[in-house]
């Protein structure tokens, strides 16, 4: 008899000894005559666990994590190839709680299957989105994504329906459909996860979009700090040709298809959308001015989608399962599931993907499990390195774009990162004024230049010179940068920078009295 | 052959494969420095030509993008994370400790050309903090001593 077991091929659980111990299991199974079959399958994203060993019993997939390669003989005599008991055992998989509270629907397959068989993909409902597409008028395909209440999970959360719609009623010869997968944001590995993890369900995704609004070539504009996610896209296109699932003639319906990995080059900035499209074309990344929208004059000024990694992998589902299912989870206007990232100090870090509303404080206590390091979370930044500090006394704001944008946060790409009570957040206010300078485009003066006047004021303010004029320089300099960019980079690092000084003024040497709000 | 003309037809060749694509001067340039391991300068005026740009275009892309480079790397490229997540779990401490060890600072290169350092904002690994990635290989929750570990096995592998 054979045994199945699981070992993750995800670069996080890779990072932590995953192909270590895959072949530290594959010569302890020879040495012992046992005949087992390891799939290295995605991440289940408990990354406190990882590398996370599973195993295929007639009972479920049991677990056992954290693994190290010192603990493989022991498992083997514990035989934990029958789900044997072992003090790494955790038990069935699906049955652990940080799992079970999840809303899984991007992430459905994640960790489950082999991310780069097709075979595996199919029968674990992949393509039904896809086949329920060929069947229907690109309006309702549209209409159905409209219906879902899809917003952008890139961090603008603009209707995803809209942005097809402008570019379904735009003609042109040619349309292009564009992933930004350019995830950037610190605190943010969703899409890497997806990539890595379930490529077919973003290829898919950005196929059923082709079909909807007339695009026949599509991108991946991928950044190159992802080379585990390069491998596998590049993977699973080829076999997505081979099957006739791209190409000229997709599935026997006459209708084309084409897609294409293109890499970046370490700019953040090029994960914003003009940006890209600059980058795409071979130029330096510098921002576009708005209008023309990309869904009416983008890639090669043709009308163009450009969504992001974990927009167009939700769209097979909607496709498949309507856009009623979808948008029946979530809050407000904020409709669907999010996969938040939880990082940073953070006891249980991972992939959480539930529906919109549960507040940050469920997050970081009841599925984090508070700080790494034991002491009191002190501040949390949400929303990547643009996005604001939250104190405290806003942990129990729901998870959902309105009631962020109400605090003046921003939910970004759903990236949580936590941090105790040893934060200076003087220093991270002028890490991320530093962090501007070093990935402005240039084009904008205040965000070329007010960024590096930031970090100069930060160290006058953080070796506590003149402080009554720095202050107020700091706020006007944030009001400049705020107001005269005309991306996001220029326009929100004030975010963090401002909240840490209006939240944590002592970490500024100012008292709060002293302090006004923005 | 000399040296410089082995590169000149290894950039050549690069660039005759991917000319037409569209956009194709990100791929050409990816293509030399997977080669290479850098974009030589005078790579420059042949993807120039072949593109139909000017040389100051093409060196405005190169010096954009943080990853290009015009120099030779060390044998092997250490990625250090500097971005938020990485810094709540004691990055800054490994960045010291990294530098000191190396004896080198950021885009720089040991003397005895084993490792050149570059600051990385993000490797997408927040989840295992602090990360650091050696050639294509990433590596998360680094210490000190586990950072001891790893580059004395790529020193083994030099």
């Amino acid at each position: 008899m054979s045994f199945t077991i699981y070992v993750p091929c995800d670069s996080s659980a890779i990072s932590l000894g995953a192909n270590r111990i895959a072949t530290a299991i594959a010569n302890e199974a020879a040495k012992r005559n046992i005949s087992i079959t390891i799939i290295r399958n995605g991440s289940r994203g408990l990354f406190w666990l990882e590398p996370l060993v599973e195993v295929l019993t007639s009972a479920g997939r049991i677990a056992y994590g954290p693994v190290q390669v010192s603990d493989v003989t022991s498992l083997f005599d514990a035989k934990f190839y029958e789900g044997g008991d072992h003090l790494l055992a955790l038990g069935l998989t699906e049955e652990l709680e940080y799992l079970k509270k999840q809303d899984r629907l991007t992430f459905a397959r994640i960790g489950k299957t082999d991310p780069v068989s097709l075979e595996d993909y199919i029968n674990n409902e992949g393509y039904k989105g896809l086949t329920h597409a060929l069947n229907q008028t690109q309006a309702d395909i549209v209409k159905a994504v409209t219906d879902s209440g899809l917003r952008g999970r890139g961090g603008a959360a603009f209707p995803t329906g809209i942005k097809w719609n402008t570019v379904l009623n735009t003609p042109s010869e040619q349309k292009y459909i564009i992933c930004n997968a350019d995830e950037g944001d610190s605190g943010t590995f969703s899409d890497r996860m997806v990539m890595e993890g379930d490529p077919f369900v973003l290829i898919e995704g950005m196929t059923i979009a082709g079909i909807a609004v007339g695009a026949t070539q599509g991108y991946i504009y991928l950044r190159v700090e992802y080379p585990h996610a390069h491998i596998a896209l590049n993977t699973a296109i080829q076999k997505a040709y081979e099957a006739g699932y791209l190409g000229d003639d997709i599935q026997g319906s006459g209708k084309a298809f084409h897609l294409e990995v293109r890499l970046g080059a370490g700019a953040y900035v090029c994960g914003e959308e003009t940006s890209l499209m600059e980058s795409l074309e071979g130029k330096r990344g510098l921002v576009r001015f708005k209008p023309p929208l990309p869904a009416i004059s983008g890639l090669f000024g043709k009308p163009t989608v450009v969504n992001n990694v974990i927009s167009l992998a939700s769209v097979p589902i909607i496709l498949d399962k309507g856009g009623d299912y979808y948008r029946d989870f979530g809050m407000g206007r904020s409709r669907g599931t999010l996969p938040l990232q939880l990082a940073g100090n953070i006891k249980r870090t991972g992939l959480v993907e539930v529906a919109f509303g549960m507040t940050l404080r469920e997050l970081l206590y009841d599925f984090g499990g508070g700080s790494a390091s034991g002491r009191p979370i002190k501040a949390v930044q949400v929303g990547g390195p643009l996005g604001a500090y939250l104190p405290e006394s806003q942990f129990d704001t729901p998870l959902d774009y309105e009631a962020f944008a109400a605090n003046w946060t921003v939910l970004g790409h759903g990236g949580v990162v936590a941090f105790d009570d040893t934060a200076n957040m003087a220093e991270l206010a002028r890490y991320n004024m530093e962090f501007c300078a070093v990935e402005s485009c240039g084009k904008c003066t205040p965000c070329r230049i007010g960024s590096t006047r930031g970090y100069e004021v930060m160290d006058e303010i953080i070796a506590g010179q003149a402080l009554d004029k720095n202050i107020p320089l700091l706020r006007d300099l944030c009001n400049t940068l705020l107001n005269g960019s005309l991306c996001a980079l220029g326009g929100m690092t004030p975010y963090p920078v401002l909240s840490a000084l209006n939240h944590f003024p002592k970490d500024f040497g100012i008292d709060d009295q002293a302090n006004t709000a923005v | 052959m000399t040296e410089s003309n082995t590169i000149q037809a290894t950039v050549q060749s690069i660039i005759d494969a991917l000319k037409d694509k569209p956009g194709a001067l990100l791929p050409i340039l990816h293509g030399v420095q997977d080669t290479l391991g850098y974009v030589p300068s005078d790579s420059v005026p042949a993807i120039a030509k072949a593109l139909q740009l000017s040389r100051a275009e093409v060196h405005g892309v190169i010096s954009f993008y943080h990853y290009f480079r015009d120099t030779p790397p060390g044998k092997h490229t250490i990625h250090l994370c500097r971005a938020e997540s990485c810094q709540a779990m004691g990055g800054k401490d490994l960045e010291k400790h990294v530098k000191e060890r190396l004896g080198i600072d950021y885009h720089e290169t040991t003397a005895d050309g084993k490792f050149s350092l570059e600051p990385v904002y993000c490797l997408g690994n927040c989840a295992c903090s602090p990360a650091i990635q050696i050639d294509k290989e990433v590596y998360g929750r680094v210490s000190a001593d586990s950072f001891e570990t790893i580059i004395n096995e790529s020193e083994a592998l030099a």
